[in-house]
């Protein structure tokens, strides 16, 4: 099957720096990538880098097999449409409610046949969304009424209303309590399960990509539960804009580097 | 050594040729999508609200001490050469050619770039513009033209309303307060001394500020850089910006009205 993404040499540079320096990898379906990297190693970028909202000075990438480098703002809604994102913080609009801040990705386009008019269908889909990260009590509530970790929930519900094929987490559990940002990777494999959806997790917590590579969720429970090694779960780890490592858990906890044991059983 | 300083005055000039490039292009996209859909009339209209209904008390307040306190100050100088009964015609000229809408504009300007600087300044800091870009909308088509569209139809609307709270402040000041005038004449002077090219001037005025006002405050906005810091900052230099943009406009226009024949 083709890739869902793919980065060939990508350099992107802010004024004279090179924020990413010829970045290779790509993301087949279904797949999950971790991504390691200590802060301003160029993580975040890399994921705006993959949605086009910064612009690579060199190098090619690839959105479903579509070239994105060259393509102008407006050009570029169709091919972000099939991909989620769920920003650091969350990124939700502080003037809409929870319920039109979900609702927003599918009245801005057709989705699925959901047209931007029709109101009961996108309703339905935003009470299933919110239903799935257990937030459909907070339809009416506002971003500043909710704890840190109920506005990430009501970021990944942004991010997969559409039911993207691709999902990118930027730092998802940062700043959160440990039993919070456990909940918040239990959605995340819930997605990826549920439905089989290729995942790129921007993280410093190297729990986050044990649970990544080593849970995965029950159906008839509704729990995760331990399935050492997920064959489709990769770990790459960044260090200046350049990508140092790629590679499995396993050639991840065997590295003799000193900058990628860093992020090793932390 | 020709070579160093032709460098470093490059150096130097870069970053502001660089704003003026970027404030262009911004603008330029902002009216281009005013033709272009999607339209956004509900933002349009909020922004209306808060733009125009919100500052009008303020305007109010202004415009009624600013066309009083003129009128005192004329009082003296009028009552010298005997001509007390021209105030009318003073307040009125001045209120509708320059005071009026150069007052308000500041006025709006210190409330609505700041205001729309701190706004979009917070959503870019928050990420809340990418996302916006993320899910399919282009940010200056949502956040910049509706502003702009907004603060450029208020503007006049408001400028025409300090105009009059104005000449009935210095109805006040000279008919009630110091006896200088009749009403009639008060009045009858101030209708007179006015003829369509001051009215077209003093409402092109505030068309041209409400469209400055609003893009300086997106474009601070926009290129805010560095958390709740950057933030204020956006907000102060918007408020500066628009409001020295403000006075160089208004002398341009002054000009170009004043070499212009009388129609």
């Amino acid at each position: 099957m083709p890739p869902v993404l793919s980065f060939d040499r990508v350099t992107v540079r802010f004024e004279d720096q090179a924020v990413l320096d010829r970045v290779t990898f790509t993301v087949q379906p279904g797949e999950t990538r971790i991504l390691f990297g200590e802060a301003g190693s160029g993580k975040t970028v890399l994921l705006k880098t993959a949605l086009g909202l910064v612009h690579p000075e060199s190098g090619m990438v690839k959105l479903f097999e579509q070239e994105i480098t060259g393509l102008k703002e407006k050009q570029l809604f169709d091919v972000r449409g099939r991909v989620g994102m769920l920003f650091q913080e969350g990124a939700l609009f502080d003037s809409a409610t929870v319920e039109e801040n979900v609702a927003y990705p599918l009245l801005n386009r057709s989705v699925d046949g959901v047209k931007p008019d029709r109101f009961p269908e996108i309703e339905r889909r935003v009470l299933r969304a919110l239903e799935f990260v257990e937030l459909e009590h907070t339809l009416e509530k506002f971003p500043s009424e909710l704890s840190g970790g109920m506005r990430r929930r009501v970021g990944i519900a942004r991010a997969t209303v559409t039911e993207p094929a691709l999902v990118l987490y930027d730092s998802p559990t940062a700043g959160l309590d440990p039993i919070t940002a456990n909940t918040i990777m239990a959605l995340i494999v819930k997605e990826r399960e549920l439905r089989n959806t290729a995942t790129v997790i921007v993280t410093h917590r190297y729990q986050d990509g044990q649970i990544m590579g080593n849970f995965r969720y029950d159906t008839t429970t509704g729990k995760i539960f331990p399935s050492p090694r997920v064959a489709n779960t990769i770990f790459m780890v960044m260090r200046d804009g350049r990508l140092i490592f790629e590679g499995t858990q396993a050639d991840l906890e065997s590295s003799p580097d000193a900058y990628i044991r860093k992020f090793v059983r932390r | 050594m020709l070579y160093e300083v032709h460098a470093r005055l490059l150096d130097f000039l870069q970053p502001s040729i660089q704003a003026l490039q970027d404030f262009t292009i911004l603008s330029g996209q902002a009216f281009r999508n005013i033709f272009r859909k999607p339209h956004y009339g509900e933002d349009i209209a909020m922004q209306a609200d808060g733009i125009g209904v919100g500052s009008l008390p303020i305007v109010i307040l202004t415009g009624f001490f600013s066309g009083a306190v003129m009128a005192l100050q004329m009082s003296k100088a009028l009552a010298q050469y005997g001509a007390s009964g021209q105030v009318g015609q003073i307040v009125s000229v001045t209120l509708v050619r320059e005071l009026g809408p150069v007052l308000t504009a500041l006025l709006v300007s210190g409330r609505n770039a700041s205001g729309i600087a701190s706004e979009i300044g917070s959503m870019k800091v928050t990420e809340q513009i990418d996302a916006m870009r993320a899910l399919g909308t282009d940010p200056i088509q949502k956040l910049v033209t509706p502003r702009l569209i907004a603060t450029a139809l208020t503007l006049p609307l408001l400028t025409i309303i300090a105009d009059f709270v104005g000449l009935f402040g210095g109805y006040l000041m000279s008919c009630v307060f110091l006896n200088l005038t009749t009403s009639n004449q008060y009045w009858t002077t101030a209708y007179r001394a006015l003829d369509f090219q001051d009215v077209v001037h003093g409402l092109i005025k505030p068309l041209i500020f409400g469209m400055i006002i609003a893009l300086v405050g997106c474009f601070e906005g926009l290129r805010t850089k560095g958390g709740t810091q950057g933030v204020g900052r956006a907000t102060t230099e918007a408020v500066v910006k628009a409001s020295v943009w403000v006075f160089i406009v208004d002398l341009m226009i002054t000009q170009i009205f004043v070499s212009m024949p009388r129609w």
